[in-house]
């Protein structure tokens, strides 16, 4: 299923936990920002960024929430980084059963950075602005991608249902569905 | 809804182990803000006169301040207030860092502790649930391992701890709270919490901070923080290097230390060493700080590095901020290197690096001098950097000469007697202050340090520059953009001010401009103690993103509190009132506002005497320093006036009866 090639927009946050202070104004102002209505509140534990903060380690880095995932990994892991170790999983970008980071605290619903997608649209997402230490900086740059034709929601579906059922099940039920309603 | 605030208390009583949870009434923080404000309005209420220090009846109050946990930039600070067992006045010390927003977040504003456990425990707030526990295994142990420690026994590493080390355990006048890279050192609140057998408040929370106006607030706060970026791009010209940018002094990063080398004084506060500074200590230092130094760091969302991780070799890592680099290494007449390795041990023992030092000092001044003998100073090493160490031991363990030191130098000095209370120079209302004798009298100074009730210079100068510029164009090039000033009168006074002739110190500024501008300078650092804002980015440096113009929009904005410049300054002038009610209560009186008496060696008796008339009656306070009843009434303080005609502090006719009998016990 290949389509044309187009060209899409990757947003990209360089981080250089070297300059990092450990302030954490970049998770003040995103859970400002993702407040509704918008800064009514902030809370650092709802933020879509954390900084992995232990100054006494030297360990300063700042994590953006990912995608979630409702299984955990089998392992974890564990960096050690020029003599410094880090905490379990601390690069890590999930939402996962594992750990609290990058969800709700009230609901546990995940979070997901979404470089405060914003109309009109920000010149950079608020961590990036809040962080004079320039230790998050924005880059936004144009690839070339190959377009894949995208099946749409129900074709999956009902794929999914044929796998499993077999095509025929499927189009009695369909068949007795429409005459039931047509009745 | 309260906005910026959460409304809530949290009330422990230690000797029950009884912890409430406590709504405040909304009218307090229109009254007294927060912070240092309702902390005063507590200490008046609840804690007389009669209540000592080391008393169960002494509260020890934790306070974030209105505005911790809202996006100001650099609003961190807790506001820490009790009465101190030094001064026997109410202290209130402050520290930075990351406490004051988290206990915001846990819900609460304030955490108000009383009574007196019967074993060491620490008090671990985690949002609704809130706990007291065991903390006999930590019994000695340094302040930030005990912060280690408690994050791991509770798995929670992202909880703020705020701990005491062996200092605070026993007693020590001059022990510290510790909290990672901040502390609330000054006046002994260690002391007290080790009096109530708290080693530690660890505090998590997860809960919303709310603004009453979202949009105009954080246009506020992005306006702060271009003023941040412009300010770091355009230095102040002319002035020496830490007082060209914002922030507290860059200590850990400006490696030029000819001023305070050179200005301030070694030992005990006595040796000025003019041209110490050489290119050949520049580069050893220089060396030290760059090969001990991991990181610059910061407080809670603050752009600004004032503090920096430290690593000495074969030691612990520990962090440091400020003047406390060369108080070790100025007191000892030793070296950077001797400095920042003795600070380590002396920040796990949980201790002021301004009084600890100079306790040292004093000491072994004493010792040279044959008033400590041999007897008082058994085992001394005969190293000069080793004693220091030999001393410090003694002191947090309260070890035979130790225990005396313990008290400070103001109380060992009377314990030694022959003599020793003239070697105890450099202390005003019996804390020791920076260690600074100069030439010529600043009236300016001379009244913030009569009149400061955080009994330390650096909380209460700050907005007005130190000195004039030499020439009146560069006068003019700084008052050209000073937007900060409360009234255009200030830009005068500066641009009138000369270095010498008719216009300088000490007949210029004129005793009515001295008071006008000390005034400012004050109100300005009450104004960040109420709403937790860090000095470093207002009351402090000169030219700040914080001042008297934005500060009541932050606050109408922020709290829903409809605020304009002149209700903000009646507020603050308010509980500054209240702050000073409380110290009158106790005993404090004109005959304790006074400098060290060597701190200038030129003094004006007549003047000085026209200063704090003319002051005492600018503020509305009577000849020896007594809020009238006409001041109380129009700070809505009538009750404080009641109390004070009820003691016999002032007569019906507002005057101080002939006998006070409510003389502070130093006389």
């Amino acid at each position: 299923m290949k389509g044309d090639k187009k060209t899409k927009i990757v947003k990209t946050i360089k981080i250089d936990v070297d300059k990092c202070n450990g302030c954490r104004a970049c998770e003040v102002i995103c859970s400002a920002f993702h407040a509704t209505p918008k800064y009514s509140s902030n809370n650092p534990a709802r933020a879509r960024i954390r900084v992995v903060r232990d100054p006494l380690r030297d360990v300063y880095v700042p994590v953006y929430a990912g995608d979630h995932t409702v299984a955990e990994c089998a392992g974890r892991d564990k960096y050690t980084i020029d003599g410094k170790e880090y905490d379990e999983c601390a690069f890590c970008r999930a939402s996962c059963p594992s750990r609290d980071d990058f969800k709700e605290p009230d609901s546990g619903l995940p979070l997901k950075c979404d470089m405060c997608e914003s109309d009109p649209p920000l010149d950079e997402p608020l961590c990036v602005q809040w962080c004079l230490a320039d230790a998050l900086v924005y880059e936004e740059r144009e690839e070339e991608v190959e377009e894949e034709v995208e099946q749409d929601e129900m074709e999956a579906g009902l794929e999914a249902l044929a796998t499993k059922y077999g095509l025929q099940k499927i189009m009695d039920t369909v068949a007795r569905m429409s005459v039931s309603k047509s009745a | 809804m309260r906005y910026a605030e959460t409304g809530f208390n949290l009330e422990v009583d230690l000797t029950r182990g009884n912890i409430e949870r406590v709504e405040t009434d909304p009218r307090d923080t229109e009254l007294y803000l927060g912070g240092l404000g309702t902390n005063a309005k507590l200490l008046w209420d609840r804690v007389p006169p009669e209540v000592e220090a080391f008393s169960p009846d002494n509260l020890l109050i934790f306070a974030a301040g209105l505005l911790c946990g809202t996006p100001a930039t650099g609003c961190n600070r807790t506001i820490v207030s009790t009465i101190s067992p030094q001064t026997k006045l109410m202290a209130f010390s402050m520290m930075g860092g990351f406490w004051a927003p988290e206990l915001k977040y846990a819900g609460y504003d304030k955490v108000v502790l009383r009574g007196k456990s019967p074993d060491l425990v620490y008090l671990w707030i985690n949002n609704d649930k809130v706990e007291i526990r065991d903390a006999s295994h930590l019994r000695g142990k340094g302040a930030n391992e005990t912060a280690v420690l408690i994050r791991e026994e509770l798995n929670e590493p992202k909880a703020q701890v705020a701990s005491i080390g062996l200092a605070g355990e026993n007693r020590v006048f001059f022990a510290s709270i510790e909290q990672g890279r901040s502390s609330a050192s000054r006046q002994g609140l260690g002391a007290v919490m080790g009096d109530k057998n708290l080693k530690a408040i660890v505090v998590r929370g997860t809960r919303d901070i709310n603004v009453a106006r979202p949009e105009e607030y954080m246009e506020l706060c992005n306006e702060v923080l271009e003023y941040i970026k412009f300010r770091n791009e355009n230095p102040i010209p002319g002035v020496m290097p830490i007082l060209t940018g914002l922030g507290s002094p860059q200590e850990m990063q400006v490696h030029d230390e000819k001023w305070h080398t050179e200005n301030f004084m070694w030992g005990n506060s006595r040796v000025r060493r003019k041209g110490f500074w050489t290119d050949e200590i520049e580069r050893a230092w220089t060396e030290t700080m760059e090969s001990m130094r991991t990181r610059l760091i910061s407080c809670y969302n603050c752009p600004m590095k004032c503090g920096a991780t430290i690593s000495p070799p074969g030691s612990p890592t520990y962090m440091m901020k400020c003047f406390s680099k060369l108080t070790y290494t100025m007191a000892a007449m030793s070296d950077l290197d001797f400095g920042l390795k003795i600070a380590q041990r002396a920040t796990e023992y949980g201790l002021d690096g301004f009084s600890t030092p100079q306790v040292m000092a004093f000491a072994l001044e004493l010792y040279e001098d044959g008033i400590l003998t041999d007897d008082d100073m058994t085992g001394i090493p005969s190293g000069n950097d080793e004693r220091f160490f030999w001393l410090l031991d003694r002191i947090v363990r309260r070890e035979g000469i130790g225990d005396v030191l313990a008290d400070g130098t103001y109380w060992a000095a009377r314990k030694i007697g022959k003599g020793a209370e003239a070697y105890a120079h450099n202390t005003i209302k019996k804390h020791e202050q920076l260690p600074l004798k100069l030439s010529m009298l600043n009236p300016i100074y001379f009244l913030m340090y009569s009149t400061g009730e955080k009994i330390n210079i650096t909380q209460i100068e700050g907005q007005f520059p130190q000195a004039p510029w030499p020439t009146r164009e560069e006068r003019e090039e700084f008052v050209k953009d000073w937007i900060q000033v409360p009234d255009e009168r200030f830009k005068q006074y500066l641009l009138d001010w000369e270095l010498r002739g008719e216009n300088s110190i000490p007949y210029y500024p004129t005793v009515e401009m001295c008071c006008d501008i000390v005034d400012w300078q004050e109100r300005m650092h009450y104004i960040d103690d109420a709403l937790g804002m860090c000095a470093g980015l207002s009351s402090f440096p000169l030219k700040p993103p914080y001042h008297i113009h934005n500060y009541p929009k932050f606050i109408s904005a922020g709290a829903g509190i409809e605020m304009d410049e002149e209700k903000l300054t009646q507020a603050t002038r308010r509980y500054r009132t209240l702050v000073r009610a409380n110290n009158i209560r106790r005993g404090m009186r004109r005959a304790d506002e006074k400098p060290p008496e060597n701190h200038w060696k030129k003094r004006f008796p007549e003047l000085e005497k026209e200063l704090l008339d003319t002051y005492y009656k600018f503020k509305g306070w009577n000849n020896d320093g007594i809020p009238t009843k006409e001041t109380l009434h129009e700070l809505d303080l009538d009750y404080v006036a009641e109390e004070f005609v009820k003691r016999g502090i002032l007569t019906e006719a507002d005057e101080s009866p002939k006998e006070d009998p409510g003389q502070n016990e130093s006389k």
